[in-house]
C-alpha cells in the first residue's frame, strides 16, 4: 500500500504510523465533560467503507496527514496535511482562543 | 515408463554434462535440464511417495504445478526441502533426495497405509481418536498419544538443524509496467509497452524466457517458435528501458500495484559467484500489469491416476520440446479436448509409437481426426480410460466405452509405458485474483476467466483463456499498449502463426468414475470419493470442500486439482460449477523460501544501538545488557564477582564516594519555541512555564485516559527552550506523542519539538564527592552551591569540549547529568574519570543504578507499567490544580479512583533472603496451591545503604498495609517466606543527602 | 444422528462411506426464534451449544453471512493458551481451557486440542522478571506456569538459535504446558453438530441486513432470507462488530477493525514441537499436525475489513522466524491470509448484555478470539439466558472504557493497534 504524503511523495506504508479514527474531536483543553472525554478517547467510526483517519509519516517528514481510505480496498481517494484537512476543527480552536 | 535421452533436439547443451546425484546415486544431465527432465532421461519414473498412503509417485508435469516429484536439495549441511524436481535446474555436485519414504523410495514401509486406506478417508479423524472418556485417558491424552505417530508419518521433506549461511537480498524495483510471464503474450506485451518507451520489467518463473514457446511446435512469422521468442528477448536485452528477470516468480500482488517477486538467484550453480545473494526479493512498484501467465492443463480424474507414467499432455510435449526427453517409447493419450493431439504430433515425431488416443467424446473433429491419423494412432472416440496397470509404473490402461456419464462393458487394454492426458485448461488468474478479481466461469473452455481488466492490470494470452498464437501475441501487443498509455488502435499486421491449430474447448468430463482410487489432489491422495464424501456430510460450499479434504492444500496449491475438485462436488450436488463457489487466491502464487523474505534482516534483525562510551565499557570489563535496541553497562565486573558483588561494590561506592554512570539511552527533546512553556504545562502534570530560565525540574505526564505515561526532568535552557528527557524505553512513544499534539490538536501552539537523544552524550556523576570531581575537570564556570543549586543548569567546559551540566539526582546523592556533543563523548568521560580517581570515581551499571533508586523509591517502567495512576506511585504531588493537563479530566475516573488498586510500597523480606521481580505478595501462604495474591515484586535489590534485601512492590491498597506483614509467594522460582511492608521510601526519606 | 467413534468409521467404511449424515442440517429459517445469534463463527456456534446444553434453549438459530465457519475461527494460528497477566483474563481463559480439555468429547468431534505447551522467550533478565510476575498470577490462580532455562528449551527445540551472539540471545521462557493447539476448523464443525444435534437451526448464506426494532427494542433481523423474529438477539461477529452494529444504527464503539495476517509453511517432518513465542518483537510459531508452521506476528496496523495484509508485515515476521531459527531461511512459505480482529481499546473482549434492548453483544477479542471460543460462549450463553453476565465475564462489559476499569494485559492503553 502506498501513502501519498504531501511532502514527499507516495511513500510505502511501511513508512508511516497509523494514529486512528479522524473523525474524533478532543473536546476543549479545558473541558471537564467527562462524557466526551470517553467518547474522543474510547469510541471509534469503524465503518466498513470510506473511512477518515489520522496517519503520520513517522519514517519520512513526520508529517500528520489526514486520509481517506476504503477499508474494503485499502484505495485512498485523498491524503492531505492533517492541519488543511480539518477545518472545522482548527475553526473551532481559533473561536475558543478568541474566547 | 521407459523415458530416454532423444539424441537431438531441445534446448539442452549437449556438449556439456552435468555430473550429479538422486538418492545417492550417481547421473548425468546437460545444461538446460531439469532435475525432473535428467532423471526422466536416464530412465527414472519413480520421484516420491504421495503424503497419506505414501503410494509411488512419478512425475506428472513440467512446471510450478507438479504436485508429486517433491525432492530435498542439500547444500553443505543445509537442506532444501519440498521443492518440485520440475523446477530445479541441475548443477554440477548436486544433491536430491527423495521425500517421505523410509527405508528407500523403492520400498516404503508407510505404503502399509494404503491397507487400511479405506477407513482413512477425508476427516476420518475429526470422528475418531477421542479415546475413552475415563481416567487416566480423559481429556486429551489419548489424543496426543496417537497424534505423536501421526505426526511421525505427516510432513514432506526433512528441514535441516544446520544454520542457513546463504545471503539474501532485497530489491525495490519501480516501472511503467510489469509484464508478468513471457510466453508469445508476455513477449509481445514487454515489447509494445517497451516501444512505447515505458519502463518495463518482464519477470518469467523460468530460465528461459519464451514460455510456450519453447515447446511448441508452431512458426511465427515464418521462424520456429523458440528462434522467435529468443529474438524478442534478444531485442528487449539491448533496451535501456527493460530489465529482464528470469527465474523470477511474481508470487504476490499487494495494494497500490505493489507486486512481490522471487528471483532464485544462484540456485542453479555450484558455488554462487562473489557478492552473488541465494535469493532475491523483489518489490515491485508498477503503474500496469500485465498478466500473462498463462494457463494449467489439468488431469483426468480415473482409478490409478497417479501412477508413475501418467503426465499431463503438455508436460510430454514440453520435455521432448524443451528439454529433449521422450517420455516413453509406446504412449497412450486420453483427453478431452483438442488440445492435446498436438502433443501427439510432438511425440510422434520425437519418436515415440502413439499406441492409440482415447477421446471422452463420441465425436471429435476434423482437426483432431487428421492429427491422429497424421502420427499413425488408433483414435478411439467415445471411450475413457477406466484404470491404470502396473505396478510401480504404468504398463498399460483399460480402456471402456463412455456415454459422458460412466462406462460400460467394452473394456480394452491398451498397452502402453505412458499415458499423456489432458483434462482442459485452467488459466493462471491467481494473480488478478490476489488483486480482487472475481473470476468468472466460462462454459466453453470449462474454466475460471478472469473478469475484464482494471485500471491496474491487463491480461494477454492464456490467462485470457485465449489459446490460439496468433491472438495471444495480438493481445500481448494490445495488452503493453494499453499498459504503457497508448490507447490508439494499433496499425501493425498480425503475426503468421502455423502449426496445429485446434479449438480448445474440452467436453466437461472430469472424472471417470470407477472402483478403486482416483486422485483430484496427487500430492494430499485427496480422491473423487473423498470429495463425495464431503458432500454426504454437508461439507459441500468449495472452502468446506478444501477444509474438510485438505483439497488444494498442499504444496502445488491445487493448481492441477481445484477445478476438477469443484467439478465433481458440482456434479454431486447437481449444481453448475460456479454455484459451488470460486477460490480466492491468496498469496504467494509459488512457495517462497522464508529467508529470502527476511533478506538482508536474516542474521541482522534490528539495529543495535550504542552509547558513545560503548567501547570505553567493553574495555573496562562491563557486562552489557541489552535494553530494547540499546547496550547498556550492567556491571563493571571485577575478577571473581558475582553480579551481586559487583552492583553492591558500585553502588556502595556513589553513597560514600563517587560513581559514574552513562546515560546517554534517555531519550532527549528539544522543545523550542515561543509556546514552549504553555506546550509542557499542557503535556506536562506539573507547571514548566514557572520554571527560572537554567533551571530544571522532575516531570510527569499522562495518557489521554489518565494512567502516567513518562516522567524524566526538562531542563529551561532559555525562555523559549527546554530539553526534555524522558525514559530510555518510552523515547520514541513520547516523541510522536508531542507531535501528535502539536500537529492535530494544537497546531496553534508555535512549538518545534527535535529528537535529540542521539546528538548528547549524557554521564551522571553522582555521590558525595561528585562536585569534588567536577570542580577538578569544569573550566568556565562555578559549580559550587551557589552557581549550581540543586535543579540548577549551567554551561561551562570539561577537556576543551562545550558541556552542560545539570544539578540533578536519580540516586538520591549530591549528584550531576554532564552532557556534551555524542561526538566527544568519551573524551568527556575519560577526563571525569581522570579529575575523579583522587576520589576513587566507580563507574556503575545499571544494577547499581537501580538499587540505588530501589532504596530511594523512585519508580521506573516496572512500575510505569501503562496500568498505574499518579496516585498509585505516589505522585499526587505532580498533579496541578492550576490547570487541565492532558489526562487531567480522565485521571478522575472510578476506576482509577479505586480504593484496592495496586500501589507502590516497599517490602522487606524478613528471611533476608533475595526476592525475585515477578514475584507475589500474598496475606497468607499456601506453597503447594499459591492463592489469592495482592500485588507482585517490581524491582529488588541487596541494599548496601541498608544492609538487607529490599524491594518495591505494587500491592492492591498498599498504602494501608504498611508496617503489616504479608508473604512473598513465587512459586515460579520456589521462594516463599514472610515480608514486610513498608514505605517505599527506603533512605533518606527527607533527602538531605541531595543538597550536601 | 450416530456418535462418531473409531467404530462408526470403520462400520461406514465397510459400506462405502454412503451413509454418514451431513455434519449439520440446512434448514429453512422459521419466522422466529427464541434466540437468534448472528454470526456463524466458533464464538457464535458455541453459544449456541451452551444455551441449549447449559440453559435448554433450544429454538436457536445461527445466522451465518456466508459459509459456516468462515470467519476467523478458520483463519487464525489455532494457539490455545491462558498465560495471561490480568485476573480477570485468567480466570476468563482458564475457565476456557478446562473447557477445552474436554472439548473433544462433550462434542463428540476430535478438535485435536494437543496440549504440546506454549513457550514465551524472554531475552533480558527483566523480561524474565515480567514474565515470572504473569506466570505467578496463573499459579496464584490455579493454571500452570513455569519457567525455563535456556539448556531446557535448546533441548524442547534444537532448532533455536541458542548462541550468545544471536541480535537477542534468549535468557529463558516462560511455559505453560496444558496450553497448545487445536484443529481451527473442527472446532467449528463440532460445535456447530453439536448445537445441530440439540436442535439448533444452523442458517448459512443468510447475511444480516438489518435490525427489527419495536421501539428502542430489538426484535429480530432482516436477512438475505427473510425476516426472522427472536425475542433475544445476540451478535457475535468479531471482525465485523463495526459493520453488523451500525446496521442497528451504532456508529461508535472501542473497537477498531484491524488485519492480521497469518502464514503456513510447506509440510516438514516434526521439527518443533511446542508453540513458541518470541519477546523480542512479535512472532509466534506452531507445527501442525500435518507438517506445515503455521505462524504469525503483528497486525498490519490499519482499519481494515479486507481479509488482506501487506508486504511489510510478512517481511517481519519472516525476519523474526529467521532470527530465532537460522536453519528455517530454507523453508518455503506456502500460504498467508488475512483475518479480520476486533482491536478493542484495553485489548480485551467485550460480553455484555445491550447495548439495546433485546440484544447481546459478543466482540473485541483482538487476536485472542480462537482460545476464547469455548468460554465465550459459555459465558454469552450465560449470559442471554439469565440477561446478566457470568461473574467470569461481569470484567467484561461496555461500560467499563468509560468507568475506567480497563483490562489492559499489555498496558498500551486506547491505543488499539498495540494491543
Amino acid at each position: 500500500m502506498l501513502i501519498s504524503c504531501p511532502h514527499c511523495g507516495p511513500r510505502d506504508v511501511s513508512e508511516f504510523t497509523y494514529q486512528g479514527d479522524g473523525n474524533r474531536v478532543r473536546p476543549d483543553h479545558a473541558s471537564t465533560d467527562i462524557g466526551a472525554w470517553n467518547a474522543y478517547v474510547y469510541d471509534r467510526v469503524n465503518i466498513a467503507g470510506e473511512h477518515n483517519e489520522i496517519w503520520q509519516h513517522s519514517g519520512g517528514c513526520r508529517m500528520h496527514l489526514s486520509v481517506t481510505r476504503n477499508t474494503l480496498t485499502h484505495k485512498i481517494s485523498s491524503s492531505t496535511p492533517v492541519q488543511a484537512a480539518r477545518p472545522t476543527q482548527k475553526a473551532a480552536r481559533k473561536s475558543r482562543t478568541k474566547a | 515408463m521407459t523415458s530416454t535421452r532423444i539424441s537431438m533436439g531441445g534446448r539442452i547443451d549437449r556438449s556439456r554434462v552435468i555430473n550429479f546425484t538422486f538418492d545417492g546415486k550417481r547421473f548425468a544431465g546437460h545444461p538446460g535440464d531439469t532435475l525432473a527432465s535428467a532423471l526422466l532421461a536416464n530412465g527414472v519414473s519413480l520421484f516420491g511417495r504421495s503424503f497419506k498412503y505414501h503410494r509411488p509417485r512419478g512425475v506428472l508435469s513440467a512446471g510450478v504445478d507438479e504436485p508429486n516429484a517433491l525432492v530435498t536439495i542439500v547444500r553443505d549441511a543445509v537442506r532444501e526441502p519440498n521443492l518440485p524436481a520440475t523446477t530445479v535446474e541441475i548443477y554440477d555436485g548436486l544433491i536430491a533426495e527423495s521425500q517421505n519414504r523410509y527405508p528407500s523410495l523403492q520400498f516404503d514401509v508407510g505404503a502399509v497405509n494404503q491397507l487400511a486406506s479405506r477407513f482413512l478417508g477425508a476427516g476420518f479423524y475429526y470422528k475418531t481418536f477421542m479415546g475413552p472418556k475415563i481416567w487416566p485417558l480423559k481429556g486429551t491424552r489419548f489424543w496426543m498419544f496417537c497424534e505423536h505417530f501421526i505426526r511421525r508419518a505427516a510432513g514432506l521433506g526433512t528441514a535441516g538443524l544446520e544454520p542457513d549461511r546463504s545471503r539474501y537480498e532485497r530489491m525495490n524495483a519501480f516501472c511503467d509496467v510489469l509484464v508478468v510471464g513471457s510466453g508469445p503474450a508476455g513477449l509481445s506485451a514487454a515489447k509494445a509497452a517497451a516501444d512505447q518507451g515505458a519502463n518495463v520489467i518482464m519477470a518469467d518463473i523460468d530460465a528461459r524466457f519464451g514460455g510456450s514457446a519453447n515447446w511448441s511446435e508452431e512458426t511465427i512469422d515464418g521462424a520456429p517458435a523458440s528462434e522467435w521468442a529468443s529474438a524478442i528477448v534478444q531485442q528487449l536485452a539491448t533496451m535501456p528501458n527493460v530489465r529482464l528477470l528470469s527465474r523470477t516468480s511474481v508470487w504476490g500482488y499487494y495494494d497500490s500495484n505493489t507486486l512481490a517477486a522471487l528471483e532464485r538467484v544462484s540456485d542453479h550453480k555450484t558455488r554462487p559467484s562473489f557478492g552473488e545473494p541465494r535469493h532475491r526479493h523483489w518489490t515491485i512498484r508498477a503503474g500496469h500489469v500485465v498478466l500473462a501467465t498463462g494457463a494449467f492443463e489439468r488431469p483426468m480424474v480415473f482409478t490409478g491416476n497417479d501412477l508413475p507414467g501418467v503426465m499431463l499432455a503438455s508436460a510430454g510435449q514440453r520435455y521432448a520440446n524443451e528439454f529433449g526427453v521422450l517420455i516413453g517409447r509406446r504412449v497412450a493419450l486420453f483427453t478431452n479436448n483438442d488440445t492435446a493431439y498436438g502433443a501427439a504430433l510432438a511425440l510422434k515425431r520425437a519418436g515415440a509409437t502413439i499406441a492409440a488416443i482415447i477421446d471422452v467424446r463420441k465425436t471429435v473433429s476434423d482437426t483432431a481426426r487428421s492429427a491422429a491419423a497424421e502420427c499413425y494412432a488408433e483414435l478411439i472416440t467415445g471411450y475413457a480410460v477406466q484404470t491404470t496397470e502396473g505396478s510401480k509404473q504404468l504398463d498399460g490402461v483399460r480402456i471402456q466405452q463412455f456415454d459422458g456419464q460412466r462406462t460400460t462393458e467394452r473394456e480394452r487394454l491398451v498397452e502402453a509405458d505412458c499415458l499423456l492426458v489432458s483434462g482442459g485448461w485452467s488459466p493462471a488468474i491467481h494473480l488478478a485474483s490476489q488483486a480482487g478479481a472475481h473470476p468468472i466461469w466460462n462454459e466453453d473452455l470449462q474454466a475460471f476467466l478472469p473478469p475484464p481488466p482494471t485500471d491496474k492490470w491487463v491480461g494477454a494470452g492464456a490467462f485470457n483463456g485465449t489459446f490460439d498464437t496468433a491472438t495471444a501475441i495480438d493481445e500481448g501487443l494490445s495488452a503493453g499498449r494499453t499498459a504503457s498509455g497508448n490507447t490508439k488502435p494499433r496499425k501493425t499486421k498480425s503475426s503468421v502463426v502455423e502449426g496445429y491449430k485446434c479449438q480448445p474447448n474440452p467436453a466437461p468430463v472430469f472424472e471417470i468414475k470407477g472402483k478403486g482410487k482416483a486422485f483430484v489432489d496427487f500430492q494430499h491422495d485427496v480422491t473423487a470419493d473423498d470429495v463425495r464424501l464431503a458432500h454426504t456430510e454437508g461439507f459441500t460450499s468449495v472452502e468446506h470442500l478444501k477444509r474438510y479434504t485438505t483439497l488444494g492444500m498442499a504444496t502445488d496449491q491445487g493448481k492441477t486439482s481445484n477445478v476438477p475438485g469443484m467439478a465433481i462436488m458440482a456434479e454431486t450436488i447437481g449444481k453448475p460449477i460456479p454455484e459451488v463457489g470460486s477460490t480466492r487466491f491468496r498469496p504467494p502464487f509459488a512457495p517462497v523460501s522464508v529467508g529470502a523474505l527476511a533478506a538482508e534482516r536474516f542474521g541482522d534483525l534490528k539495529p543495535e544501538r550504542l552509547t558513545p562510551m560503548h567501547d570505553w565499557h567493553i574495555d573496562h570489563g562491563a557486562t552489557m545488557y541489552g535494553a530494547g535496541l540499546w547496550y547498556r553497562p550492567m556491571i563493571y565486573g571485577l575478577k571473581g564477582e558475582t553480579v551481586e558483588q559487583a552492583y553492591v561494590r558500585e553502588a556502595r561506592a556513589v553513597r560514600s564516594g563517587v560513581g559514574i554512570v552513562d546515560v546517554s539511552t534517555l531519550g532527549k527533546i528539544a522543545v523550542q519555541g515561543p509556546d514552549a512553556a504553555e506546550f509542557l504545562d499542557r503535556v506536562y502534570t506539573n507547571m514548566f512555564s514557572t520554571l527560572p530560565v537554567n533551571k530544571a525540574r522532575y516531570g510527569m505526564m499522562l495518557r489521554e485516559d489518565g494512567f502516567v505515561m513518562d516522567d524524566g526532568t526538562t531542563w529551561r535552557l532559555g525562555e523559549t527552550e527546554f530539553l526534555m528527557t524522558t525514559t530510555t524505553a518510552n523515547a520514541g512513544k513520547v516523541m510522536q506523542h508531542l507531535e501528535y499534539f502539536l500537529d492535530v490538536v494544537w497546531p496553534d501552539l508555535k512549538v518545534h519539538v527535535t529528537s535529540v537523544t542521539d546528538q548528547w552524550a549524557g554521564a551522571a556523576v553522582a555521590g558525595p564527592r561528585s562536585r569534588a570531581v567536577l570542580e577538578a575537570c569544569v573550566s568556565g564556570t562555578a559549580v559550587d552551591n551557589a552557581a549550581l543549586p540543586f535543579m540548577g543548569i549551567v554551561h561551562g567546559e570539561i577537556a576543551g569540549v562545550k558541556v552542560m551540566i545539570c544539578r540533578l539526582s536519580f540516586s538520591g546523592e549530591l549528584a550531576y547529568e554532564v552532557y556534551c556533543g555524542a561526538n566527544s563523548g568519551t573524551h568527556v568521560w575519560e577526563a571525569l574519570i581522570e579529575a575523579g580517581k583522587p576520589h576513587g570515581i566507580t563507574p556503575y551499571g545499571l544494577e547499581a543504578l537501580g538499587t540505588l533508586r530501589i532504596e530511594k523509591g523512585h519508580v521506573t517502567g516496572a512500575e510505569i507499567d501503562g496500568r498505574t495512576t499518579a496516585h498509585d506511585l505516589h505522585l499526587d504531588w505532580l498533579l496541578s490544580k492550576k490547570k487541565p493537563f492532558i489526562g487531567s479530566a480522565m485521571m478522575n475516573r472510578e476506576g482509577l479512583q479505586a480504593e484496592d488498586r495496586l500501589q507502590l510500597v516497599g517490602i522487606i523480606p524478613l528471611d533476608n533472603l533475595p526476592i525475585n521481580g515477578g514475584a507475589h505478595i500474598v496475606e497468607e501462604l499456601h506453597e503447594s496451591h499459591p492463592s489469592d495474591s495482592i500485588g507482585h515484586v517490581t524491582a529488588m535489590c541487596y541494599s548496601p545503604a541498608l544492609g538487607k534485601y529490599i524491594a518495591l512492590a505494587l500491592v492492591k491498597a498498599g498504602k494501608s498495609r504498611r508496617g503489616s506483614r504479608a508473604f512473598v509467594s513465587d512459586p515460579l522460582r520456589k521462594r516463599f517466606g514472610p515480608v514486610e511492608i513498608v514505605s517505599h521510601h527506603f533512605f533518606d526519606p527527607e533527602g538531605s543527602r541531595l543538597h550536601g | 444422528m450416530a456418535e462418531y467413534s473409531a467404530f462408526s468409521v470403520i462400520r461406514n467404511a465397510l459400506s462405502g462411506n454412503r451413509n454418514w449424515k451431513p455434519a449439520w442440517r440446512k434448514p429453512d429459517p422459521k419466522p422466529s426464534y427464541d434466540v437468534i445469534i448472528v454470526g456463524g463463527g466458533g464464538h457464535g456456534l458455541s453459544t449456541a451449544y451452551y444455551l441449549a446444553k447449559e440453559h435448554g434453549i433450544t429454538n436457536v438459530a445461527v445466522l451465518e453471512k456466508g459459509y459456516l465457519g468462515s470467519g476467523n475461527v478458520g483463519r487464525n494460528t489455532t494457539a490455545v493458551r491462558s498465560n495471561y497477566l490480568l485476573p480477570q483474563n485468567i480466570r476468563f481463559y482458564e475457565h476456557s481451557m478446562k473447557l477445552w480439555e474436554n472439548l473433544s468429547h462433550d462434542l463428540n468431534y476430535n478438535v485435536m486440542f494437543s496440549q504440546r505447551g506454549v513457550l514465551n522467550l524472554a531475552h533480558t533478565p527483566g523480561q524474565l522478571d515480567e514474565f515470572a510476575r504473569r506466570g505467578n498470577a496463573m499459579r496464584h490462580l490455579d493454571a500452570d506456569a513455569e519457567l525455563m532455562d535456556v539448556a531446557a528449551i535448546k533441548r524442547l527445540m534444537p532448532i533455536v538459535d541458542d548462541s550468545d551472539n544471536a541480535r537477542f540471545p534468549i535468557f529463558g521462557g516462560m511455559m505453560q504446558w496444558r496450553a497448545g493447539t487445536a484443529r481451527h476448523d473442527a472446532v467449528a464443525w463440532g460445535y456447530a453438530r453439536g448445537a445441530d444435534r440439540r436442535g439448533v437451526d444452523i442458517l448459512e448464506n443468510c447475511e444480516v441486513k438489518g435490525f427489527l426494532r419495536d421501539g428502542d427494542k430489538v426484535v429480530g433481523v432482516m436477512t438475505s432470507r427473510g425476516e426472522i423474529r427472536a425475542k433475544k438477539v445476540a451478535v457475535a461477529v468479531a471482525g465485523s462488530t463495526g459493520h453488523v452494529m451500525r446496521l442497528a444504527g451504532i456508529e461508535r464503539l472501542p473497537i477498531e477493525s484491524h488485519v492480521l495476517q497469518a502464514f503456513v509453511s510447506e509440510a516438514l517432518k516434526p521439527i518443533l514441537n511446542t508453540v513458541v513465542t518470541f519477546g523480542m518483537g512479535h512472532f509466534y510459531v506452531s507445527q501442525s499436525d500435518k507438517g506445515g508452521l503455521v505462524f504469525g506476528g503483528d497486525i498490519d496496523g490499519y482499519n481494515s475489513y479486507a481479509q488482506r495484509g501487506n508486504l511489510p508485515i510478512v517481511e517481519d515476521v519472516m525476519s523474526e522466524m529467521v532470527a530465532l531459527f537460522p536453519s528455517l531461511a530454507t523453508v518455503r512459505l506456502l500460504r498467508s491470509w488475512g483475518g479480520v480482529c476486533d482491536m478493542s481499546m484495553d485489548g480485551s473482549p467485550i460480553i455484555t448484555t445491550g447495548p439495546l434492548p433485546g440484544m447481546y453483544l459478543n466482540c473485541g477479542w483482538c487476536y485472542g478470539g480462537f482460545k476464547a471460543t469455548p468460554a465465550s460462549g459459555w459465558c454469552f450463553a450465560y449470559t442471554i439466558a439469565k440477561d446478566q453476565p457470568h461473574d467470569l465475564n461481569a470484567p467484561f462489559s461496555l461500560d467499563r472504557f468509560h468507568r475506567g476499569t480497563v483490562i489492559d494485559d499489555k498496558g498500551q492503553g486506547a491505543t488499539p493497534r498495540l494491543h
